[in-house]
């Protein structure tokens, strides 16, 4: 019944069997930054933000704290040259798409990230999937989804389901971190296409 | 037919069959793979048949239609066992000759014989052929000597012998020995498949499972659809066995779609091995149950990885799962999944009937056996060829494929598909395994070959491969979607004149964080293209950025077409021809090509006269303004023309 020992930031840290990293670094008040991660959601893995070093036995390697499990005698950094620079570049890529969301500007500043660097596209979503994942596993009502994929895809509401469910709900909006405009958009948008 | 309830009723049967069988009974063997379908090999077949009953032969020859026999440029291929006669490009008009010479007279029908483009020698026989010559056809070599929907035609070349003697040795055994063969995924992983056959088997549950991954989706790859279509009981054998070494009692065949010839086939031969004993309950009387599924794929990229492809089989959408346990432990539903590539599976019978010894005698150190490539693009010989692990680039572009048509020179071979590398004329020697060609900055993938030659534009392959898979990445994640996104718009840029400086160093960066930090190994590797062509071909990106040339005179928006006044002979012929009236002139009068209005075709380039050559491709370098039209009268050469 005793924790799993592994080091994160040079710090030793004792967690629970199953916890992921990003938990046990949470448990222990060290910083890891998420866009698609929810407490009450399964693990996504798909901002990569969260990305961490970890040291398994003399090799090093990048992984997502939000889904790698803790290992017993792990080392984990997270922060490094690398990290700070994949994130960087993450965050200047979500800002071509959303270069207002408070969420994006703040990390922005912390990791330096340029909100310019890409030409703008935007549409408010960065497919943090918050808003699709909730309604799916909490509510239980795939009122949102994905649809196509790559580039073009783009979160939507099932207007029939959407009709019924979300005019009482809109849990989802807060979970926006483009500050809901995107749900808020995408919704107005499917209820007047179906009055049309 | 009765149930085969034992190895010794398997072997019973089997030489039931071959004493019916007369080895020197006339057989005319026609490809009927998707590649030689496409040429007309159903008419021929058709033609075949009625001339066989027409002449009185329908008892004294057979007929058998194969799959994909690997020569597919030269087909419909027809071959006449015993002696091996090999035609090519046979059509159904050439097929009266065929019955009446070759089979009643022994004479062979000159025109339809492999003339060496070298020699100009006729040849006689497949196994002269230098395209089958050089290679070592272990997987690959049946699909030419059975009907792929007879399973008496694979019984009699010693189908399920292996599934007998694994199911005789025990589970244990099977996977020591796979694992001693040092089988490697042929899918692309190239992951040891002993050590993932263990993991399952060692796994505590009870419901595990094994899948075909036959989501081929290489452009202009399509050995798994061959095999599949031409030898379904091979990978329905190594399956089975697969399923006894972990002990599963369900598998699945997940394949494409687009592959209704491979769905057909493999789902024929699952009712025929079921129908004889060798699939479901208590297969040849072992107490071990096994059947298998086919499940058809929607024809996504990405769904060819592993864990989205298993997300797609339970039936949502094939997106791969953010996970670090291995499938084997916990794959589909959960359960311990082992998941092989179509020609990984296909090799198993043979190691279990022939030995991990005499399989490793093939390949290089750590690459044994061999691997089946389809070979495209800029090449003579284009079709399926499968060589032992170690042969080196230039064999097989220069000796299986006949080297580069039209006289043009070698530029760049990209193996390992959109995925993969583009490797430079000093790589041909490099040998093909799975280290060496990720070491050269490739990979072997499943076996993609696409030859390129001097007229190819690197910048422009890598924005192609990018462009398909940023069309096919499922847009999960942010380093694929959006890194992707940012690559190919820089790309596109680069070949339409507008590169800046800056961005070859923008498109490093980008390449490094979606290499390092994307979800799946379609992000993980997509930079491929990009980062080899970017190693081995710096000085064409930096031509397009800084001198707005390519120097391969392929991109469109940085070249233009010029006709030089000293050679243009007035013919006409480009003038008339020019879908846009873009060129002024006349008889006796010099072409010009108003430079406003071309929207560079290249069909005035294609079509002067080689004796005269006088439309250049020009980039780089500003057009010449056009000749005075008072110069333009070529005065009493009219002749000349």
């Amino acid at each position: 019944m005793s924790g799993i020992l592994l080091q994160i930031d040079g710090r030793q840290v004792e967690a629970e069997e199953g916890m992921t990293l990003l938990e046990a670094a949470r448990k222990e008040g060290i910083h890891i930054p998420t866009l698609c991660h929810h407490d009450k959601l399964e693990p996504y893995g798909a901002c990569r933000i969260c990305i961490v070093e970890v040291e398994d036995r003399g090799r090093t390697k990048l992984v997502v704290s939000c889904v790698y499990p803790v290992e017993e005698g792990l080392i984990v950094r997270t922060r490094s040259e690398k990290i700070d620079r994949i994130r960087k570049m993450i965050l200047e890529l979500l800002l071509a798409h959303a270069p207002d969301a408070f969420g994006l500007q703040d990390l922005a500043r912390e990791y330096g990230a340029d909100r310019n660097r890409f030409e703008k596209e935007a549409s408010f979503c960065i497919h943090c999937g918050l808003c699709v994942r909730y309604c799916a596993e909490v509510k239980k009502k795939h009122a949102v989804g994905f649809v196509d994929r790559g580039i073009r895809r783009e979160i939507c509401f099932v207007p029939e389901v959407a009709a019924k469910e979300c005019w009482d709900c809109k849990e989802c909006f807060p979970l926006c971190p483009t500050e809901a405009l995107q749900a808020a958009f995408v919704l107005v948008e499917a209820f007047t296409g179906k009055k049309t | 037919m009765p149930r085969i309830n034992s190895p010794a009723e398997l072997e019973a049967f089997r030489e039931g069959l071959l004493s019916q069988r007369d080895p020197n009974k006339p057989c005319i063997t026609l490809c009927s793979g998707s590649a030689c379908h496409a040429s007309g090999s159903a008419e021929v077949g058709a033609r075949i048949e009625e001339e066989v009953r027409k002449q009185g032969l329908s008892d004294e020859v057979i007929i058998r239609k194969t799959g994909c026999h690997g020569f597919c440029e030269r087909g419909p291929i027809v071959v006449i066992h015993p002696e091996g006669i090999c035609y090519f490009q046979v059509k159904a008009e050439d097929v009266p000759d065929i019955i009446s010479r070759t089979i009643k007279e022994k004479q062979i029908v000159d025109r339809l014989l492999y003339e060496d483009p070298d020699t100009s020698e006729k040849i006689i026989y497949e196994s002269e052929i230098p395209f089958y010559k050089n290679q070592e056809r272990l997987v690959f070599g049946s699909n030419g000597n059975i009907d792929p929907k007879s399973i008496d035609d694979y019984l009699a070349i010693g189908g399920y012998a292996a599934l007998a003697r694994a199911l005789e040795w025990g589970p244990e055994k099977v996977v020591e020995e796979i694992k001693k063969s040092n089988l490697r995924g042929r899918g692309g992983g190239g992951f040891p498949a002993g050590r993932k056959w263990e993991g399952s088997r060692n796994a505590p549950e009870e419901i595990k499972y094994v899948i075909v991954n036959a989501d081929e989706g290489d452009p202009g790859a399509y050995m798994d659809r061959s095999l599949l279509e031409g030898n379904p009981h091979a990978i329905l054998e190594g399956l089975t066995i697969g399923a006894w070494a972990i002990g599963s009692h369900e598998g699945y065949i997940y394949v494409r779609q687009e592959y209704p010839l491979a769905v057909e086939n493999i789902t024929i031969a699952i009712e025929k091995a079921e129908e004889y004993g060798l699939l479901g309950k208590n297969i040849l009387g072992s107490g071990f149950d096994f059947t298998v599924k086919v499940h058809r794929g929607a024809g996504a990229f990405v769904c060819g990885e592993s864990t989205a492809l298993m997300t797609a089989l339970e039936g949502r959408a094939g997106e791969p799962r953010p996970k670090y346990i291995r499938s084997n432990i916990k794959g589909l539903w959960g359960k311990p999944s082992v998941l092989n590539n179509v020609e990984t599976w296909a090799n198993v019978p043979l190691i279990i009937n022939k030995g991990a010894d005499w399989f490793t005698q093939f390949g290089t150190e750590r690459s044994k056996g061999t691997k089946i490539f389809s070979l495209v693009g800029k090449i003579t010989n284009t079709g399926l060829v499968e060589v032992p692990m170690g042969m080196t680039l230039r064999d097989i572009i220069y000796k299986i494929g006949g080297g580069i048509p039209g006289g043009k020179r070698f530029k760049a071979v990209q193996t390992g598909g959109p995925s993969g590398g583009c490797l430079p004329e000093e790589l041909l020697d490099l040998q093909v395994g799975f280290d060496e060609l990720t070491q050269a900055g490739s990979m072997m993938g499943s076996g993609g070959m696409i030859v390129m030659d001097e007229d190819t534009c690197m910048v422009d392959v890598a924005r192609y491969f990018l462009d398909f898979l940023t069309d096919e990445s499922c847009g999960k994640c942010v380093p694929c979607r959006e890194g992707m996104r940012q690559m190919l718009k820089i790309l596109t840029n680069i070949t339409q004149g507008k590169g800046k400086e800056g961005d070859i160093q923008l498109l490093e960066e980008l390449a490094e964080v979606t290499s390092e930090a994307s979800l799946c190994a379609l992000g993980k590797s997509a930079p491929n293209p990009l980062l080899s062509t970017l190693r081995h071909f710096r000085e064409e990106y930096e031509a397009h950025i800084k001198e707005k040339r390519c120097p391969a005179l392929s991109c469109k928006e940085l070249i233009a077409y010029y006709i030089d006044p000293e050679k243009c002979k007035a013919c006409m012929i480009c003038l008339r021809k020019c879908p846009a009236d873009a060129i002024e002139g006349g008889k006796k009068l010099i072409h010009v090509i108003d430079q406003e209005k071309c929207t560079k075709c290249g069909t005035c380039f294609e079509s002067c006269p080689p004796r005269f050559s006088a439309v250049r491709k020009i980039s780089g370098e500003p057009v010449p303004p056009p000749i005075p039209e008072e110069q333009r009268t070529i005065a009493g050469k009219s002749k000349e023309k």
